[in-house]
């Protein structure tokens, strides 16, 4: 007899041990690990922004902690928007500088007027150029850690010698200003020094909000600090090496609280800055494990198709005697295998997109910041991919456990649903919420994330399938027979159709939303500004100025829209309870700032035009009577403080308290360019009151605000003038830099998409090839199979952008109207570049990634060598 | 003393459905094989036939009636339980061949040896393949060989682990004639030479005359009880 091999233990069940799975899952692996690789891909994206980011987040508090005393400049820094009180004073020359030996700078800022006169080589019509800037009077060594960057270096130090000043770089180059150049603040002019580059602790965009220039505080023109202009009064100081700042900070608390002055040492403004960078980290690190998800699902739905490849397989080795938990592990061992080299490769790239990271946050950032290798996060990054990968490839998988043997006589027995995906999916959503908690320390914040991402795909889902009834039953029955079978490619058996469309749909959802209401935002300012709206505010007016400057814009031909009074005042009761006293309570619910912060109110005797009456009324003839004055509230701060008609108000009024009561609440219309007020006062009370004023005007074109802006700052140079338009350039460039950032990180959503897109079309390749073939068999052309090709993909696209722009266009509509209160305004340029830009990367994927569809001779692929 | 049955079959059926849509597909069936028997279930597209081998093989569990394979009673068996069973007494033949395309021919041979735990898989599988005529070939992969050499590999695997009882599925369906001739002799020759007992679905008259015992189905009933039922037949009808 011929035997070969050796009897085997009769009666005994074979147990292959894990040895048999790996290699099982080695050798099955072998010809589809270039596919298996394209699967994980989608997900490598998700992992670099996780590990760039957690790795940019480790750099930069090495950077805050290393960098933290230049980040303030000093060791102590006080600072205030009154003078410092004779006891201030005392206690910083006293007890700070006599007793503690420390150095001192003092610093005044302020916003004002400045004009270029120019040189000689300046050309004429930029000659006596004027623009608002944010001026430092600064008397001292400032700042004692880090330095101000100027060109040339030594200005830094020079300036504060004489008349000179330092400029901020992005108006010299405005004004093509050159080292110097004279500016003329106030009464004074000083000689360019230097050009400023740097500030320590400030970033490159804060100078967006108002260009600096630094000035000796000797030199500083007195007028330009009248009562009531808004200024910053700040007292630096340099400790002996070994004082405890902090604790000396601590022991005067109560007083600088007491005075509303505000202490900062170099361990608090860290401090402050750690949790500004948790919560930008946190943000970043929502916003990339969104593409994270999506990659998860790109791996979902790949082994989905893989694992229906297989399925034949998992049959025989049901019939040859696998179990069906030791048929699964062949595949989970290969998903498991394939996954961490995903996550490894998009840790890879994670540490190439993180030595750019800085560069793109470089002006938002007040520090330098040195890129290196951070373990620890690489390690998250590669865990929590890694995980998403498993978990995220299991749920297919758990086909294989319900394989049917049977199916290895009769293809038709398809695989029963294991009722364990149901514990699965619970296991996602919670590590979806867990990553979230992790992440930002929040647990409603992780609810809310996790929510908020289940509402958002399954939106997108529910939608896509939709819009793909919709067209598979809206599909014209007759028409080019190309287009038909196109179209009803989309609806195929096993399609993609969702998951693309989810995929694809969610970055342009995600990018376009952000444009949007970014467009809305500069647009309503551009509105605010246009049209006959007053574009020009003239403020720090004083009471004896008033009817100078009114007749100063009347002569420059102009109109005077308002002129309203303003007088500065703090609360200091509500309902008859102290403000210091509702500030220590810990139960109130009203929000600090609005106990503490600074009121500008106004007094007249009716309302204008931005203002609607809910509640009471307004007194009409001046106040003369005794007792609390009847005032005017507007209805959100009055919400906030918890007040309502007839309650107590009691203001300091620079010193005097002002006793009223609520006589009405208003309605304020905050978007429009004039002054509004939160407390508007009757005539009568606060005339006396030192006051300053404000004047609306509208100047047409660059000419008449030039000349305008040259009359006030020579006739009264306390006076500054905002230009509107200009405002509204920064506001567009600050809105820029940040939305850069945010859709930089929503490239990787769009990119994962892409991902996606490029394995479900590797992944269905086969199926049309066998298409294809059939077709070529049948009689179909090559142009017309290609055709077919175009129609699906080019469908494709347009469904997914039309579902990531209807979800945008609600998005941005919610943001616009609940969040911003501004009336939506759709850019319709970006609504019409989305779906040529989205459409056309989806057909350029498909079509790549179908290369070789064609060149496969139709025998081959009828004998199953596909 | 005749061995005990290998194959017990008792009033087997199997329906599909319930209410107006149900589907009876067998319908009491019976019979028992000796050990080293070869049979041949005959009959019409639609008879049954492969649904039987699959409720012989456990690979489905039936409506009503019991199968006893070597020794074990089938019914209540859990999945895994009957996976075990098939690992260590059954062999397959399938009529698509059904080697996994991502295996060589010698690995997929060595996959039930593999599947028991044997540390000497690849040189018994080695053997087997030469036997079947393979060898050279043994480092290809399933798309890279005729359909009639996949055929003689697949029969190698069913073999390798030298089951007590192999069941084959019309395993010449797809295969042109000669290549059929070449793959019938070598299963009944492994038959034989192995003692193992052959239960073989086949529309090939020619093959079924080679059998031991011939079951015709029709309608989903075992038809011509030519036989009086005898214990000692080897082959026995018992409808």
């Amino acid at each position: 007899m011929d035997r070969v091999g050796h009897e085997p233990a009769r009666g005994a069940a074979p147990r292959p041990g894990w040895g048999w799975a790996w290699r099982m899952a080695w050798r099955d692996s072998r010809r589809s690990r270039k596919r298996l690789a394209l699967y994980v891909s989608s997900m490598t994206l998700g992992v670099a922004a996780l590990v760039a980011i957690g790795s940019f987040r480790e750099n930069m508090r090495t950077a805050v902690a290393t960098q933290a005393r230049s980040l303030i400049g000093a060791d102590l820094r006080v600072s205030s928007r009154e003078r410092f009180s004779e006891q201030a004073e005392a206690l910083f020359t006293e007890t700070f500088g006599a007793e503690l030996g420390a150095e001192r700078s003092r610093l005044i800022s302020f916003s004002s007027m400045a004009r270029f006169p120019g040189g000689a080589h300046t050309p004429a019509e930029q000659r006596d150029a004027v623009r608002l800037v944010r001026v430092r009077a600064l008397e001292g060594e400032y700042p004692y850690y880090g330095t101000l960057q100027t060109e040339p270096a030594a200005a830094a130090h020079t300036f504060r010698e004489g008349a000179a000043a330092l400029v901020d770089a992005a108006v010299m180059l405005q004004f093509d200003a050159r080292v110097g150049d004279e500016i003329v603040v106030g009464r004074r002019s000083y000689s360019i020094a230097g050009t400023l580059l740097s500030v320590p602790g400030e970033s490159a965009a804060s100078a967006m909000f108002g260009p600096r220039v630094y000035l000796p505080l000797p030199e500083l023109d007195p007028e330009l600090l009248v009562r009531g202009s808004r200024a910053e009064y700040q007292a630096l100081f340099r400790f002996p090496p070994g004082t405890d700042v902090d604790s000396l900070r601590d022991e005067h608390r109560p007083f600088f609280r007491e005075n509303r002055m505000r202490a900062n040492t170099a361990a608090s403004t860290e401090e402050g800055w750690a949790e500004g960078l948790d919560n930008l980290y946190g943000f970043l690190s929502l916003v990339g494990f969104v593409a994270l998800l999506l990659g998860g699902l790109g791996v979902g739905s790949s082994m989905h198709v893989y694992v229906r490849s297989k399925l034949d397989t998992v049959a025989v080795l049901r019939c040859l005697g696998t179990s069906s938990w030791r048929a699964l592990s062949v595949y989970l061992i290969q998903a498991t295998l394939i996954g961490g080299l995903g996550a490894l490769a998009g840790a890879a790239l994670g540490v190439a997109v993180q030595q750019v990271l800085p560069r793109i946050l470089a002006d938002l950032l007040p520090m330098d910041v040195a890129v290196s290798i951070q373990p620890a996060a690489l390690g998250r990054g590669i865990a929590i991919g890694w995980a998403a990968a498993v978990l995220f490839a299991l749920a297919p998988l758990l086909t294989v456990r319900r394989v049917p043997p049977l199916r290895a006589l009769r293809s038709t027995h398809e695989p029963r649903r294991d009722p364990l995906r149901w514990p699965l999916f619970a296991l996602i959503a919670l590590s979806v919420a867990g990553f979230a908690y992790w992440e930002t320390g929040e647990l409603l914040v992780g609810l809310g994330f996790a929510g908020g991402v289940g509402v958002a795909f399954g939106l997108l889902a529910l939608v896509a399938r939709l819009v793909s009834w919709v067209v598979q039953h809206a599909a014209p029955r007759r028409g080019p027979y190309t287009w038909r079978q196109g179209l009803a490619n989309l609806h195929r058996p096993h399609n993609q159709t969702v998951l693309l469309m989810v995929s694809l749909g969610l970055g342009t959802f995600l990018i376009l939303t952000l444009h949007l209401v970014q467009y809305t935002l500069v647009e309503q300012l551009a509105l605010s500004g246009g049209g006959n709206a007053p574009n020009v505010v003239l403020f720090d007016i004083q009471s004896d100025q008033r009817d100078d400057v009114v007749r100063l814009v009347e002569d420059q031909g102009l109109d005077v829209r308002q002129v309203v009074p303003i007088v500065t005042m703090r609360l200091s009761s509500v309902k008859g309870r102290p403000v210091t006293e509702l500030r220590n309570d810990e139960s109130r619910e009203t929000p600090n700032w609005v106990l503490r912060r600074e009121y500008r109110s106004t007094y007249r005797a009716g309302l204008v035009d931005t203002e609607r009456l809910l509640e009471g009324r307004l007194v009409a003839e001046p106040w003369v009577a005794d007792g609390p004055a009847p005032v005017s509230i507007e209805q959100d701060i009055a919400e906030d403080l918890g007040v309502g008609l007839g309650d107590a108000l009691v203001f300091d009024v620079q010193g005097i308290p002002v006793e009223t009561v609520i006589g009405s609440i208003r309605e304020v219309d905050w978007r429009r360019v004039q002054p509004n007020f939160f407390v508007v006062f009757p005539p009568g009370v606060l005339d006396a009151a030192p006051q300053f004023h404000v004047l609306v005007t509208r100047a047409d074109g660059p000419g008449a605000m030039a000349g305008l802006q040259r009359a006030i700052v020579s006739a009264f140079p306390n006076v500054s003038l905002i230009d509107i338009t200009l405002i509204l350039e920064v506001a567009d460039n600050i809105l820029g830099h940040v939305s850069f950032v945010i859709r930089f990180m929503a490239l990787f959503s769009i990119l994962a998409g892409t991902f996606v897109l490029m394995s479900s079309v590797v992944v269905s390749r086969s199926q049309r090839t066998e298409e294809s073939v059939l077709l070529r068999t049948l009689g179909a052309t090559r142009a017309q199979v290609t055709r077919i090709m175009n129609v699906e993909y080019l469908l494709l696209g347009l469904l997914a952008t039309l579902t990531g722009m209807l979800l945008a266009l609600s998005a941005g509509w919610a943001l616009s109207n609940l969040v911003f209160e501004q009336p939506f305004t759709p850019s319709w340029r970006a609504l019409a570049v989305t779906p040529v830009v989205v459409c056309g990367l989806t057909w350029i994927v498909g079509r790549l990634h179908s290369r070789g569809v064609h060149q496969r001779p139709p025998l081959a692929v009828l004998r199953g060598e596909s | 003393m005749p061995e005990d049955p290998i194959l017990t079959v008792e009033h087997l059926g199997k329906t599909y459905g319930s209410g107006p849509a149900r589907l009876t597909v067998l319908e009491d069936i019976g019979f028992e094989l000796s050990p080293g028997q070869s049979c041949a279930i005959i009959g019409p597209s639609g008879s049954g036939k492969t649904t039987l081998l699959g409720l012989c093989a456990g690979l489905d569990q039936p409506t009503t009636g019991s199968v006893r394979l070597a020794g074990t009673s089938l019914s209540g068996l859990s999945e895994d339980a009957l996976a075990r069973l098939r690992g260590v007494e059954v062999g397959f033949v399938f009529q698509s061949f059904r080697l996994i395309p991502t295996l060589t021919a010698l690995e997929n041979v060595m996959v039930p040896l593999e599947l028991a735990g044997r540390a000497d898989a690849r040189v018994a599988a080695g053997e087997l393949l030469e036997r079947v005529g393979l060898e050279p070939r043994a480092s290809h992969y399933p798309t890279q060989l005729s359909g009639g050499e996949q055929q003689r590999v697949a029969l190698a695997r069913a073999f390798v682990n030298r089951p007590r009882i192999l069941f084959a599925d019309e395993p010449t369906g797809n295969l042109d004639d000669r290549t059929s001739e070449i793959v019938v002799d070598l299963l009944f020759e492994l038959n034989a030479d192995r003692g193992t007992t052959l239960v073989l679905v086949t529309h090939d008259d020619a093959i079924a005359a080679r059998a031991d015992r011939i079951l015709p189905l029709k309608g989903g009933r075992l038809v011509s009880p030519t036989t009086a039922p005898d214990p000692h037949a080897p082959a026995t009808l018992t409808t």
